[in-house]
């Protein structure tokens, strides 16, 4: 096809690059190399920090199995290597194995992002049968008190420690995914010894990015500036002391930072997902600015066009829509001004410079607010729901 | 279950990719890609070669004798490159190996 250009050749020098999903599509937004695929908005769980927009799909709006499973080979076709299935809960669709295996049959590495709830060992095993690559499991602490308070949910802890099991025993490969908050910070080093004794190879070290249900929840999730330096330490060391045993990513907050995250490697350029409705989106929050038009997979446009040409994903790439200060920044094209939720949800502009940024006017006095917040005392949560929310009781749970 | 952990790669190791590191050739990119969990890497050509051999029967040693002597290259240098492309494999997590009973 002519609209998707090649990857970029590994470096000479380095006979195993890792391919960053930036050089592959740098300057001609060619197909990326893995698409995230929110099939449910349903889920048991409900965290505060979900990344699901506030606005949930309802179970009526989601595609059907036949057009998931068309939206997979079209996936394919126009060169998408890996999929992930998410939600929501994406176990919580009855055809899952069924999408699995067509995702299989026409060549897609599928990985799985679980909270591993609803999983039965049989299922599992129907998945790893069906092709299953990989398996993400979500943890929200490292004890039962804590980690269903967190998701909302009396037993999740035990059951997912015990479906993290069944994965190892089936040979599948399994990534921890702990999601990290005021709250929970302080059990990093046991999350850390926990995937070591799961057998995980990956552990995703994610703090809380603050869109959505996580920015409603700010006061209760957001971490002191000395826990964040505590946290990066014990990343680091246990990196080093787990080389080649566990791979550890680390997704820091940029609250606190002076510089903005090049947050989806920059809109339109490396990434897009499908929402369970079927709309084509540059990045999971994206649905949060208003405004926007998003394209569905079931309009009569090509999941191609729409990544090529459709006006959502051209408003924000490159540089040409910036205002200042990012316009004349030097530099707009190692960050491309930050999260354009995030720049949304704080300034009521996507177009502006993301707050985190330091040389946003904002960054003060939000950040200052954050940093307050952080040093407070609200711990009750808003639980993600359907209703628009439920607040924590008094006494907990 | 488990695959071992911090291999050290010699000639004598009888290496394979583990089930969530699957080579495949890009047919949109044409180009060689290992798929593993959120990673693509993308091998060079040489690297494609070893990897193909690899199936967790032959050594190290052995795929360099092929190697060696498709290429009528010196064996030594050949085992020596294999053995760091293959550790910088395994350090990231991405190289399982058949092992000897050793009890």
């Amino acid at each position: 096809m002519s609209d998707v250009l090649p990857i970029i050749p590994p470096d000479s020098s380095d006979s195993l690059a890792v391919l960053e999903k930036s050089r592959s599509t740098a300057e001609n937004f060619g197909i990326p190399l893995a698409v995230l695929l929110e099939i449910t908005h349903r889920c048991p769980l409900q965290c505060p920090y979900c990344s699901n927009p506030v606005e949930l799909d309802r179970s009526g709006k989601e595609l059907t199995t036949d057009e998931w499973k068309k939206v997979l080979s079209e996936l394919a076709e126009i060169g998408v290597l890996q999929v992930h299935f998410s939600g929501g809960e994406p176990t919580a669709r009855k055809d899952l194995v069924e999408l699995v295996k067509h995702a299989s049959d026409v060549g897609l590495y599928t990985n799985l992002i679980t909270s591993a709830v609803l999983l039965t060992r049989e299922r599992l095993s129907e998945l790893a049968d069906a092709g299953l690559c990989h398996v993400q499991i979500s943890f929200q602490g490292i004890e039962e008190g804590l980690a269903d308070r967190v998701a909302g949910y009396k037993g999740g802890h035990r059951k997912k420690l015990e479906v993290a099991k069944w994965t190892r025993e089936l040979d599948l490969p399994l990534t921890v995914n702990a999601v990290m908050h005021r709250q929970n910070l302080h059990q990093l080093p046991d999350i850390i010894q926990m995937s070591i004794d799961l057998d995980a190879d990956r552990l995703e070290v994610a703090n809380v990015q603050y869109y959505g249900w996580a920015l409603k929840n700010r006061a209760a999730l957001m971490p002191t500036v000395a826990q964040l330096d505590e946290c990066t330490g014990i990343v680091e060391e246990a990196r080093e002391r787990l080389k080649g045993r566990l791979t550890i990513d680390y997704v820091v907050p940029d609250y606190y930072a002076l510089r903005p995250k090049k947050c989806m490697g920059g809109w339109g350029r490396q990434f897009f997902n499908i929402s369970p409705a079927g709309k084509v989106l540059p990045c999971h929050a994206a649905e949060s600015i208003t405004g926007l038009d998003f394209e569905s997979v079931r309009s009569n446009h090509s999941i191609a066009w729409i990544w090529q040409n459709s006006d959502a994903f051209n408003r924000y790439r490159g540089t040409g829509w910036m205002k200042e200060p990012c316009k004349s920044c030097e530099f707009r094209e190692i960050d491309f001004g930050g999260c354009r939720c995030q720049a949304f949800a704080l300034t009521g502009d996507a177009a502006n410079t993301d707050p985190a940024c330091a040389l946003s006017p904002l960054h003060e006095t939000i950040f200052k607010q954050a940093e307050r917040e952080a040093e407070g005392e609200t711990n009750r949560f808003l639980y993600r729901n359907f209703a628009g929310g439920t607040l924590e009781s008094e006494n907990g749970a | 279950m488990a695959g071992p952990r911090n291999i050290s790669v010699s000639e004598a190791s009888r290496p394979v990719l583990p089930r969530h590191a699957k080579l495949k050739y890009d047919e949109t990119r044409k180009v060689w890609v290992i798929l593993a969990p959120e990673r693509v890497l993308a091998p060079d050509e040489i690297a494609v070669e070893v990897l193909q051999l690899c199936d967790g029967q032959r050594s190290v040693g052995d795929v360099s004798d092929q190697l060696a002597a498709k290429y009528a290259a010196p064996r030594e240098s050949i085992l020596a490159d294999v053995i760091v492309m293959l550790q910088d494999l395994a350090d990231k997590g991405f190289l399982t190996e058949i092992r000897e009973k050793t009890s």
